[in-house]
């Protein structure tokens, strides 16, 4: 395979000329209403984990209720399941989505494709703006009447509208169908401009097959979100409509305590596969810029090239387009046509394959690499450790058969905290420590990393792998509490118990986590340029930390792949993507 | 080192877990030990791929750590590798599917003998609805639902009058006879749920949906709501009782029928 164009002149020509970029006048507009991606970046980063923190809380809360049903009877049935709705949604929207997307994907597209910035940053700075105001909408639910919504993540009708679900028949359904619809279109604008960002503002030379994996996994989750979110959009509206003008899009004729309610003819299933055909999707949107982001920290640290990077990108875009047809194994058990079934598991079994290859080759990277086992390595390795475990428990619950008893036990909550709560957040963590230098152009500090770890991934490990056999025992998930049940035995309060300590462990760990972030700001080792030696266009900017225009006064242009690393005859054991040929050996 | 031993360590430790667990499912109550099969071979299939996974990270992180004048192999693919590993995950991935597939083939197709009950959930309790002589249930509608007919039974349908209505009580089965059992909520989603029995299936207001199985073990079994359908979805409790045949039908007897009930309101 060839990986590097040996003339100038073989090398096309960048798609858009260098464009003049609106410069900052005042501090407001370099730091508040900023249209440098990379600011914005920044703000949906501390957006997302602001909201985040709230989430973590929650989960504090909820597994203190579990873990010692009745102690802290504070929380009652209503609280525990606005807990698990906010959570659950916040965690996967509004900082998963966000910080992927948001955060790293304005960060890093422009600086990694060699752009000056944003095709579009007005629009750009529009997107983040509306995702802030999304947040707070969100954030209100909670001090609104009748607080927020407690319908589940999954926010079902007929129940996520009636009386008996917390903020169903009050303000919290509501704010939440406003707030996501806000999120949205924040998020439309700014995916649209990723896209076409990637599409058309690449550097001279960088062509699609020489871009970093993290560039190919944020586009391709960009794309999929774009085609994603419009079915729950709509399935926003109408159950707004429903709520509010009492349409019947999801409601049949039904009896609640008692009284016949004034809907009919609706289908709560039609809910149900909108909302999969995007919920499905939003999986690997936050799975797929996970992926990137580790190939390229894996490939990095190991001093070694991807391994099979043709592969990688195929199986990035094949993922991503299976898995608009997999939506209905969210569905097995949900009363939809049970021949649906047959279906689904094929589509969903066959989605193991590429993603197999694809832990093939982060392990093929390692083997026979030169490993720094630096923190962001580490978290990749955590990575994959929990990545995989939570990929085969899928396999379980895809199995369409197997996953009827499994199927709205502990044993799913435990399978997607593996897999894309705990995986990705911890691709979020390396990815942190990674970037952290071009950011600020400080170095984290090292031994708070490495506490922050082990704390995290030993703990996390201990919370959800137990969990799977709560489920297996048949506890369903969303229970403010088990109580006595026959086929519960004595032992598994003890379990919960456990589970409920190492949840606030790993909770307490992601506080030095904040201050190692703020810490090293002013005290962190400076970094340099290029601390890690990597190859990709983002360490190769002039200054560090990048200024607004990235790249002073000529852009660069790209001579080959972003993985050289350890090729035989190099002086170094990396070669930059700018870097001539002529120039290799030196 | 640490690193490899801490990674060896979850692998290891993972199996050991699952092999000492005191956590594991009911002792089966029904015929559908065709799916605790299944998950079986889906535990070994995929522990066996898990622990060879993370054992092979622990050894590469052992063995291709960074040590001074150590340097990265540059190969940037090997084509029979990845078509070996390819086919090698395609093959392991249809032996899940294959009894998978069969299995659920069997789950969704009823036997024509198999007497069909109704179980209706509402929030937040139970009710159940069993044929009577005639061995038919009678027409349905959330309509008719009212004070006098929790369950909206049609008044005109010859075969609702002898059904049998059991509100918040306990159901009752006879063994080794397959129920087909017909699902319904009159409010919103609910899902009966009893562990030892391993089927479930969501009950939908606007439609009827069904599973079916066959009592293998008597005894009484705790039945849990599996679908969140607000604040009592917790405290949403049933039981089931298998009993013999002959006892089945004098409990049967005994229970009072929708006719006498509903000339009683009138
Ligand atoms: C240490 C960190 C975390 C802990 C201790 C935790 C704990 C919990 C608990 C106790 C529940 C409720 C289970 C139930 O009763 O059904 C839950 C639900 C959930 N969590 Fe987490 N969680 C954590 C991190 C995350 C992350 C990173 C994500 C991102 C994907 C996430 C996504 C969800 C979702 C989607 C739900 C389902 C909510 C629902 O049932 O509607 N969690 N979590
Ligand atoms: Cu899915
Ligand atoms: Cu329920």
């Amino acid at each position: 395979m060839s990986t590097t164009s040996d003339r100038l002149d073989g090398i096309p020509a960048a798609e858009v000329a260098d464009v003049e970029l609106y410069h900052p006048r005042s501090w407001i507009t370099k730091y508040v209403f900023s249209q440098d991606a990379k600011i914005i970046g920044i703000q949906y980063a501390l957006t997302a984990t602001a909201i985040g923190l709230v989430a973590l809380a929650l989960s504090w809360l909820m597994r203190l209720q579990l873990g010692f049903p009745g102690v802290f009877d504070f929380i009652t049935p209503a609280e525990y399941y606005q807990f698990i709705t906010m959570h659950g949604m916040i965690m996967v929207v509004y900082l998963l989505t966000a910080l992927f997307l948001g955060g790293f994907g304005n960060y890093l597209i422009p600086l990694m494709i060699g752009a000056r910035d944003m095709v579009f940053p007005y629009v750009n700075m529009l997107s983040y703006w509306i995702y802030l105001v999304a947040v707070l909408v969100l954030a209100a639910s909670f001090f609104a009447p009748g607080g927020p919504t407690g319908a589940g993540w999954t926010l079902y009708p007929p129940q996520a509208i009636l009386s008996g679900t917390p903020g169903g028949q009050d303000w919290g359904i509501l704010l939440m169908l406003l707030s996501l619809m806000l999120f949205i279109i924040g998020f439309t604008m700014g995916g649209l401009n990723y896209v076409v960002t990637v599409l058309q503002a690449r550097a001279r030379g960088m062509t699609l097959m020489r871009m970093p994996l993290t560039v190919w996994g944020i586009f391709t989750a960009t794309v999929m979100a774009l085609l994603a979110f419009p079915a729950l959009f709509v399935s926003c509206v109408m159950m707004m409509l429903d709520r509010l003008l009492g349409t019947s899009f999801f409601m049949p004729a039904l009896v609640e305590m008692g009284q016949r309610l004034n809907h009919d003819g609706g289908s709560p299933l039609l809910f149900q596969h909108l909302f999969w055909f995007f919920g499905h999707p939003e999986v690997y949107i936050v799975a797929l810029p996970a992926f990137g982001i580790v190939s390229d920290l894996i490939s990095t640290h190991a001093r070694r090239n991807i391994f099979g990077y043709r592969q990688m990108v195929w199986a990035i875009v094949i993922i991503g387009a299976l898995s608009f047809v997999v939506w209905a194994h969210h569905m097995y058990v949900s009363g939809m046509n049970p021949y649906f079934g047959f279906f689904f598991a094929t589509t969903t079994l066959v989605i193991a394959v590429p993603t197999a290859i694809k832990v093939y080759n982060w392990l093929l990277t390692l083997w026979r690499g030169d490993i720094h086992l630096t923190v962001p390595m580490l978290f990749a390795l955590a990575f994959i450790v929990t990545f995989v475990n939570g990929g085969l428990t899928g396999l379980f619950l895809g199995n369409v058969v197997v996953d009827v008893p499994l199927s709205d036990t502990m044993f799913v909550v435990a399978h997607f905290h593996m897999v894309m709560g705990v995986a990705p957040i911890f691709v979020i963590f390396g990815a942190i420590y990674h970037w952290y230098p071009k950011i600020t152009g400080r170095m984290l500090n090292e031994a708070m990393g490495r506490i922050h770890f082990w704390v995290s991934f030993l703990g996390a490990y201990l919370i959800f792998f137990p969990m799977h056999y709560i489920g297996l025992l048949g506890v369903p998930r969303r229970y403010h509490e088990i109580g006595e049940t026959a086929f519960v035995p004595a032992s598994a309060h003890t379990l919960n118990a456990f589970i409920s300590v190492m949840a606030l462990i790993v909770g307490a760990a992601q506080i030095l986590f904040l201050f190692n972030l703020a810490w090293s700001i002013r005290r962190g080792r400076p970094a340099g340029g290029n601390p890690w030696n990597a190859t990709s266009l983002e360490w190769q900017t002039p200054e560090t930390p990048p200024p607004h225009g990235n790249w002073g006064r000529d852009l660069p242009v790209v001579y080959r792949w972003a993985y050289d690393y350890s090729v035989p005859g190099a002086a170094r054991d990396f070669i930059p993507q700018n870097q001539p040929p002529a120039r290799a050996a030196e | 080192m640490l690193v490899a031993i801490a990674l060896a360590l979850v692998a290891i430790g993972s199996v050991v877990f699952h092999v000492m667990s005191p956590w594991w499912w009911t002792p089966i109550a029904s015929n559908w030990g065709y799916i605790d099969d299944t998950l079986i071979v889906t535990f070994w299939i995929t522990g066996i791929a898990f622990t060879a996974i993370v054992l092979f990270l622990a050894y590469c992180v052992l063995r291709f750590r960074n040590r001074p004048g150590h340097r990265a192999e540059h190969e940037p693919e090997n084509k029979r590798l990845e078509w070996w590993l390819t086919i090698g995950t395609t093959i392991g991935v249809a032996a899940l599917l294959a009894p998978g597939l069969i299995v659920w083939h069997r789950f969704i197709t009823v036997p024509p003998e198999a007497t069909e009950i109704e179980i209706v959930g509402q929030q937040w309790q139970w009710s159940f609805r069993l044929p009577g002589r005639d061995g038919r249930l009678g027409a349905v509608s959330v309509r008719l639902i009212g004070p006098d007919n929790p369950l909206g039974i049609d008044p005109a349908d010859p075969a609702g009058q002898d059904d049998v209505i059991v509100e918040g009580g306990e159901l009752r089965l006879p063994i080794g006879r397959p129920v087909k059992v017909l699902l319904r909520a009159v409010d919103v989603l609910h899902n009966f749920y009893v562990p030892e029995f391993r089927a479930k299936m969501d009950m939908v207001p606007g439609q009827v949906t069904f599973f079916w199985f066959t009592p293998t073990r008597t005894g009484a079994f705790e039945a849990v709501c599996a679908e969140l359908c607000g604040l009592g979805h917790a405290v949403m409790r049933g039981r089931v009782v298998v009993v013999e045949e002959s006892e089945y039908h004098a409990w049967l007897e005994r229970q009072p029928t929708f006719a006498p009930r509903l000339a009683a309101a009138q």
